[in-house]
């Protein structure tokens, strides 16, 4: 099995903090799916992406388990990174590794065995239309702000670990473009699944996993019943974008940034 | 029994990583414990409390903590056999990152930690390079690309390494470290056990091979000719 096979992930139910079984009795991600997980903070968010992350097998705080395929998923999807088809970008926006990005993603690259060097610019490049700060191949990993780490580690998920599935931690609280990170993930037919607190992240996801005392509570599927709270969504933001570059660029916003 | 040695640098998770086997284990396995420290240690008496378990520490003072482990791991496997323990962890106080403390006969586990910086691995060489098994902790604070990174340091030290990375706090990934313990064969003669290589344990001048005669010459256990009535004495 390669990670290129996988046909679905299936998530089995576990246990709330409180030792109550959850209620779902599957919940199955294929290619092309978006998903947010949402609910309020410790209500266990992240530790359902961590389960998914390192194909629990009831041997979790959770109780989960994750099937590949109907499957356990083989030895090497957990343990060789070459091989896993899952990649996590973690709420972390420091990047700890003591290189240049040049350097960082060589390395990156030797480790999956790519031959191809001009993957580190198509990478950069990428990061690049996620970030409003312009990354250097030179600059070092540990001076990049939040917002260019997690757009650069987001390019490499896409571009150098090639992962078919994507986890991605409150992508929003980085200060990245997030739509235009969703319409890349999507165009290339990842799965993409979202923690969030983000209304616009979790209306542009097709399902929504909703999180309380540990526990999956609800699993809700709009099927385009919040068309118009989405639209309402996009204003919204746009509006907040345009002040929040004005405040950035020292204006004074006097006039409705409305319309 | 089985001879489990644990090393790596302070704050690793060594013991997080003790404590995860231990509890995985306890139904399955009788774990002794034995830690190797500097100047204080509480983990033996925590894991006594929390566990049961048999456990002890010593502490080294002015000994290489490294040297003291190997001066003591013969009695202490006769120790945990008496407590008819069939699993010895030992874990080393995590001082100096040249040491290896593995020896035959058992299972060697060296523990880093994935936000220790790129090139720690390579400062650990000699450790990574005699162990069997390398456990990175805090993998839940880093991202895919860097542990494949952290990953690839390691391995350029010793392709061979088994790599296990685990969130010890919350103990995932811990269940391929679990399976190396268990497979480990147990120790078939605790007299012929001996260290995998000879560690960098030189404490002074002329345990490292400066001839020169003369206190002059010399640091670390230096003793003039009035007052040197105690050389050494191993009791």
């Amino acid at each position: 099995m390669n990670p290129t096979s996988i046909r679905e992930i299936t998530i089995l139910p576990g246990r709330s903090r409180g030792g109550e079984p959850e209620r779902f009795r599957a919940i199955t991600i294929r290619p092309g799916d978006t998903i947010s997980i949402v609910g309020p903070t410790g209500s266990g968010k992240s530790a359902l992406i961590n389960d998914i992350e390192v194909f629990a097998r009831n041997d979790t705080a959770t109780g989960r388990t994750i099937l590949v395929n109907g499957d356990y998923p083989p030895e090497e999807f957990v343990r060789d990174p070459a091989h896993k088809p899952v990649a996590l970008i973690t709420q972390n926006t420091q990047c700890l590794a003591d290189l240049s990005v040049e350097e960082f993603l060589a390395m990156h690259i030797r480790s999956r065995k790519i031959e191809d060097e001009g993957i580190i610019g198509q990478t950069i490049d990428l990061a690049n239309e996620f970030t409003g700060e312009a990354i250097r191949p030179g600059t070092r990993m540990t001076a990049l702000s939040g917002g260019q780490t997690r757009s650069l580690l987001v390019a490499d998920a896409v571009m150098i670990a090639a992962a078919p599935i994507l986890l991605l931690d409150e992508v929003e609280n980085a200060g990245i473009f997030k739509e235009r990170v969703i319409e890349v993930l999507r165009a290339g037919g990842k799965a993409v699944i979202f923690v969030t607190h983000d209304p616009l992240v979790s209306l542009l996801s097709a399902r929504r996993i909703v999180m309380r005392d540990g526990a999956v509570e609800q699993i809700i599927e709009p099927n385009g019943r919040e068309d118009a709270a989405l639209r309402e969504a996009r204003r919204l933001d746009g509006i907040l974008h345009r002040m929040r570059e004005e405040i950035r660029a020292g204006n004074l916003i006097t006039g409705s940034a409305g319309a | 029994m089985r001879l489990v040695i644990i090393a790596g640098p302070p704050s690793a998770g060594k013991t997080a990583v003790v404590r995860q086997t231990v509890r995985a284990l306890q139904d399955r396995h009788r774990t002794a414990y034995l830690k190797i420290d500097v100047v204080r240690a509480f983990e033996d008496e925590e894991l006594a409390a929390e566990f049961g378990i048999p456990a002890r520490k010593i502490c080294s003072g002015d000994l290489c903590p490294d040297h003291a482990g190997v001066m003591v791991m013969r009695d202490a496997i006769t120790w945990a056999e008496e407590e008819s323990a069939d699993l010895l962890l030992i874990e080393s106080a995590g001082l100096c990152l040249r040491c290896s403390p593995y020896t035959t006969q058992g299972l060697g586990i060296a523990v880093l930690s994935a936000v220790s910086g790129t090139n720690t691995p390579l400062k650990m060489a000699a450790m990574l390079a005699l162990a069997d098994m390398a456990v990175v902790t805090r993998i839940d604070l880093v991202s895919q690309a860097e542990k494949e990174v952290f990953r690839e340091r390691i391995r350029e030290v010793n392709p061979d390494l088994e790599i296990v990375e685990t969130n010890a706090l919350q103990g995932t990934g811990m269940r391929y470290l679990l399976r190396a313990i268990e497979d480990c064969p147990d120790i078939t003669d605790p007299d012929a056990i001996v260290l995998r290589g000879a560690p960098p344990l030189g404490v002074c001048t002329i345990c490292i091979g400066k001839t020169d005669i003369g206190w002059q010459h010399h640091f670390g256990v230096i003793r003039k000719l009035e007052g040197a009535d105690h050389l050494y004495r191993g009791d």
